[in-house]
């Protein structure tokens, strides 16, 4: 049996490279969890998309209902953007006070994070809330249904991501700032500032050009 | 307040037989195996060292067994589709409608999702990390999980036999005959719960094997030193991110509509139905080359390994194969030609779909190539991918027919359809599954496949093959449209029988898969290899002993070129002792299977509008994580005397 | 995509480790600041005069497209460092698809409602 290696005057190597590229072996764990996470996210802005292009899709068919425009009140949606800025400000703080293992700035950044987070879940259940009321609700119209749909599906993720940020202040609380508790708070970050930018494409194409058109 | 939703008596399936003794006897089967593991105290093992493994070798061998395990439920529901068909000209055949339509539903939907997808997956997390040379996946615990949840929504589908119904709307649900309106009782449901956690586990596992070919290979494994496999694992891990979250939120879209009354694809209320075709291909079209893609790399290394050459064209591969992945999410709309778009729309994407010939063709001519001036040798893996080239190269042509807008318009939704995607999906996915099956097996298990009886299977199953659907290709010419219960057109039944009798063959080629598994074990000691590297291999993988010890290598290797092994080869075998050093494992934990159970639990629940049990199932899978997280040790360490006692051990040179 | 730096990164690694916490809680106070800045422009210009009407979609799309590169800068802290070039090339891909995805279903969706009756007669014509 010949030994055929990739050797630059072998014809066999056709379409092969050189033997002098470097490469430097495993990553850290914090860089695997981190880039693990981070395909987690673009898999889920993919989500995001189907339900974006659903709602674009849909967003004529009122089938007689009210539309946007008759529903959207911009200042409420102002309010939650506040609630939801402040809310990754207030997140980044916790992140930097846990790199300097300060537990009270931490907890108490967190603190905050959960309520502006909260309050953005009662101002927008308050909302949607309303618009059943009016008997606008997700069974009225093929629109409302992609309506509430995207921004129901916003809503769970952070309903989930408060879930989340409570169980890492419980953890934070009782095994301090352990390596993988840290990267749990690095993937929590990352999760609450992905949803930031959801928003971002939400209020922007769903309400200010909902109200716009 | 009803405790049990809509689960009644009335949902066993007391009135047909077929059914109910299939899934009594199922369910015999499994409770009878429990039994037996029990009484022989085998559980604790099982449980100890498979069900709550993290290890990616022991995770892949359990999605393979699903797999086959699966494949035979799904091979019966083809036979009696085939026996079916053959005697229903003017009769009713011996399904009933409503039965018939459940078993082409469960047909696709088990051949897809828990046949292929759990292969192709299987192999994935069983061979990537021993070729990239590292010691387990990037996310070991992530990795039981997705599996766990793969075998609930397997579990799910095979519960239907017995308890209720399956989808009647084929395997995928087009509304508006999925929706309440048409289909009122659980058999959709089934689907989509099943469909939802299944798709979960698919994710998972394809963020994490992403993650492990990005982020962790051995020293010195640059991406262009990857061996082909990784690089299509690659390509189809990245399809997996990006297609399944499509898949989840238009599964979401039908739950919401059937159970809370949303108007997404709804008749009335200006819900589109069309919209659901789109975005359902827009994952569906990416699905194929998934399944494909590793199929693709499997044949590299099997062509490169019997030819005794490197792969010809290494860097044109790895372009063709990024070059499809991307192709793949711009050719959604040929699978819906006939539903109403314009000439423009049309000819954009049947030239899109043309153009994906073009870098399948390079791979073609690459393997080709290969085998040109090599030594072939005509192992079992070896037949598999040959017939492989030549029944795709069949499939792929027909697929450029349908690809061309005028031609589909004749022969949309025919038997021609049919014939084309099993040419691919068989010919392709299948075909590289069992020769990744025969070419791995060794290595997994530490002796071989019995040669006699693969070749056997492999003549069985691709005769078999071109006898049961070169006759649904003329079928399709002749106008016989798909899922046809019975039928009035005299010239097509001796079509149709010439058909089952393909299908028999390959029924078969089943056994002597069977018998071939059973010989082996039994002949195991003759079959054994001592070598750790049974077919001259040029890969990582056959570097280490067989079967590989659970850290795979005890020291890291340096890889310095493409086909690192073969590199190091000699260097390996009769060489001084490596320095051994402790070792950090990851360790198992329960979570996954604990995390299935309440899985399933939640999803029967939701099937059957059981609110209190689906909230607990859902609470006890949250409840799981917690528990998961709140552990304080994940990884143990294995000292390097003991490192190096197993891996001598492995090697068979006791120290 | 062929070489990779020694130490490739993800987001949000490695970034603030390095600097003081008054260097990291002015990158955060930055981002925020220019955020509400584009976030405010955006709900002024919707119902402003100061725009031509036609205009106000596609202005609103860019002040979108901005802020989330901000959110992306300062709150992820995504670089365009060759240490993080798989993290972007993973971002650029899930936004590759997400193009796709959104421009694929208008297209064809637009092509559809062109070529057909809405639903309701398609439905009424079959009564």
């Amino acid at each position: 049996m010949s030994v055929a290696t990739a050797s630059p005057d072998d014809p066999h190597a056709v379409g092969h490279g050189p033997r002098t590229e470097a490469h430097g072996g495993v990553a850290s764990k914090r860089i695997i969890v981190g880039y693990g996470f981070w395909i987690f996210l673009v898999s889920d802005i993919i989500m995001f998309a189907a339900f974006f292009a659903t709602y674009a899709v849909l967003s004529g068919a009122t089938a007689g209902g009210p539309s946007g425009k008759d529903l959207f009140d911009l200042q409420t949606t102002a309010v939650e953007t506040g609630c939801l800025l402040l809310s990754s400000f207030t997140c980044g703080m916790a992140t930097i006070a846990a790199h300097v293992r300060r537990q009270g700035w931490f907890q108490a950044m967190m603190a905050a994070t959960f309520v502006l987070g909260a309050a953005f879940i009662a101002i927008e259940v308050h909302e949607l809330a309303g618009f059943v009321g009016r008997g606008a609700g997700p069974d009225r119209s093929a629109f409302l249904s992609a309506l509430f749909a995207l921004v129901g599906c916003h809503g769970v993720h952070v309903t989930a991501g408060l879930l989340w940020l409570l169980t890492m202040m419980a953890q934070v609380y009782a095994k301090d700032f352990r390596d993988d508790i840290m990267r749990r708070i690095l993937c929590w970050t990352l999760f609450w500032h992905a949803l930031d930018i959801i928003w971002v494409a939400l209020f922007t194409l769903v309400y200010l050009i909902g109200s716009a058109a | 307040m009803n405790l049990l939703g809509k689960l009644t008596w009335a949902a066993i399936p007391w009135d047909s037989p077929l059914p109910l003794f299939a899934s009594a006897a199922a369910a015999l089967a499994i409770l009878g195996t429990l039994g037996w593991v029990v009484a022989r105290g085998h559980f604790p093992y099982l449980w100890k060292e498979w069900l709550t493994s993290v290890d990616h070798k022991r995770i892949g061998v359990m999605y393979t067994v699903l797999a086959l395990v699966m494949l035979l439920r799904g091979f019966t529901d083809a036979l009696m589709m085939r026996s079916h068909q053959a005697i229903a000209l003017h009769s009713n055949g011996y399904l009933p409608p409503e039965h018939y339509n459940q078993v082409f539903s469960s047909h696709g939907t088990i051949m897809i999702f828990f046949v292929a997808m759990p292969f192709m997956i299987g192999l994935m997390n069983f061979v990537v990390p021993l070729q990239l040379g590292i010691r387990d996946v990037a996310f070991p615990t992530l990795n039981s999980v997705g599996f766990w949840l793969t075998a609930t929504g397997a579990l799910l589908v095979n519960i239907s036999l017995g308890v209720g119904e399956f989808s009647r709307t084929g395997w995928l649900p087009y509304p508006p005959l999925s929706e309440l309106a048409y289909s009122p009782g659980v058999g959709v449901d089934y689907y989509l719960w099943a469909l939802q956690i299944s798709g979960a586990g698919t994710l998972l596992s394809g963020i994490n094997l992403t993650t492990t070919i990005l982020k962790t290979r051995a020293p010195g494994m640059s991406l262009l030193r990857m061996p082909m496999f990784c690089w299509t694992s690659l390509a189809s891990n990245l399809l997996i991110v990006a297609a399944f979250p499509v898949l989840t939120a238009t599964l979401a879209m039908l739950i919401l509509d059937r159970y809370l009354g949303f108007h997404f694809f709804t008749n009335d209320h200006g819900g589109n139905m069309m919209m659901f075709m789109n975005l359902i291909w827009a994952w569906g079209h990416p699905e194929v080359y998934i399944l494909i893609l590793p199929a693709f790399g499997i044949f590299s290394e099997v062509v490169s390994t019997f030819s005794s050459k490197p792969l010809f064209g290494y860097r044109s591969m790895v372009m063709a194969t990024m070059v499809i992945c991307v192709l793949a999410f711009m050719v959604w709309l040929h699978h819906f030609f006939t539903m109403g778009a314009g000439g423009d729309v049309n000819a954009f994407f049947g030239i899109m779909t043309t153009i994906i010939a073009v870098p399948t063709g390079v791979k073609v001519f690459n393997w080709m190539f290969t085998m040109y001036g090599g030594r072939v040798r005509f192992d079992v893996p070896m037949l598999w991918a040959i017939g492989f080239i030549v029944t795709f190269v069949i499939g792929g042509m027909t697929g450029v027919i349908l690809a061309i807008p005028p031609i589909d318009f004749l022969l949309h939704n025919s038997l021609f359809l049919v014939a084309h995607f099993h040419n691919v999906i068989i010919g392709g996915v299948l075909f590289g599954a069992f020769a990744g099956y025969h070419y791995w097996f060794p290595k997994a298990f530490g002796f071989r496949l019995h040669s006699g009886w693969g070749k056997a299977a492999f003549w069985f199953w691709l005769i078999g093959f071109y006898v049961a659907f070169m006759p649904l290709y003329v079928l399709g010419f002749f106008g016989m449209t798909r899922r046809m219960q019975h039928y009035d057109v005299p010239d097509w039944q001796p079509w149709l029988i010439v058909a089952s009798v393909g299908a028999g063959l390959i029924a078969i080629g089943i056994g002597c898969l069977i018998v071939q598994l059973v010989t082996s074990i039994r002949d195991r000691k003759e079959l054994r290899d001592p070598t750790g590297d049974p077919w001259e291999g040029r890969t990582l993988e056959w570097a280490v002993p067989s079967p590989p010890p659970v850290f795979n290598f005890a020291v890291l290797p340096e890889v310095s070129g493409e086909e690192a092994y073969w590199a190091m080869k000699h260097a390996v075998r009769g060489g001084p002792e490596p320095s051994y050093g402790a070792i950090e494992l990851p360790r198992n934990s329960p979570t996954g299977v604990v995390c299935a159970f309440f899985a399933t639990v939640m999803g029967f629940a939701l099937i059957w509008h059981i609110w209190w049990m689906a909230i607990a199932g859902l609470f006890g899978a949250w409840a799981t994580f917690i528990v998961f997280a709140w552990r304080d040790h994940s990884e143990e360490i294995m000292g390097a005397d003991e490192v190096r006692h197993t891996d001598l051990g492995a090697r068979g040179q006791p120290a | 995509m062929s070489d990779e730096a020694p130490a490739p990164a993800a987001p949000g690694v490695g970034v603030e480790e390095q600097s003081s916490v008054g260097v990291q809680v002015l990158g955060y106070t930055v981002g925020l600041a220019m955020a509400v800045i584009l976030t405010a422009v955006s709900f002024y210009i919707v119902h402003s005069p100061l725009i031509w009407t036609p205009g106000i979609p596609m202005g609103l799309v860019v002040l979108a497209i901005a802020q989330m590169g901000v959110h992306l800068i300062f709150f992820l802290h995504l670089s365009t460092g060759p240490d993080s070039a798989n993290t972007v090339l993973a971002l650029a891909f899930g936004l590759l698809i997400t193009f796709l995805v959104v421009a694929g279903s208008l297209f064809i969706m637009a092509n559809l409602n062109a070529n057909m009756p809405p639903m309701g007669q398609i439905m009424a014509m079959q009564r």
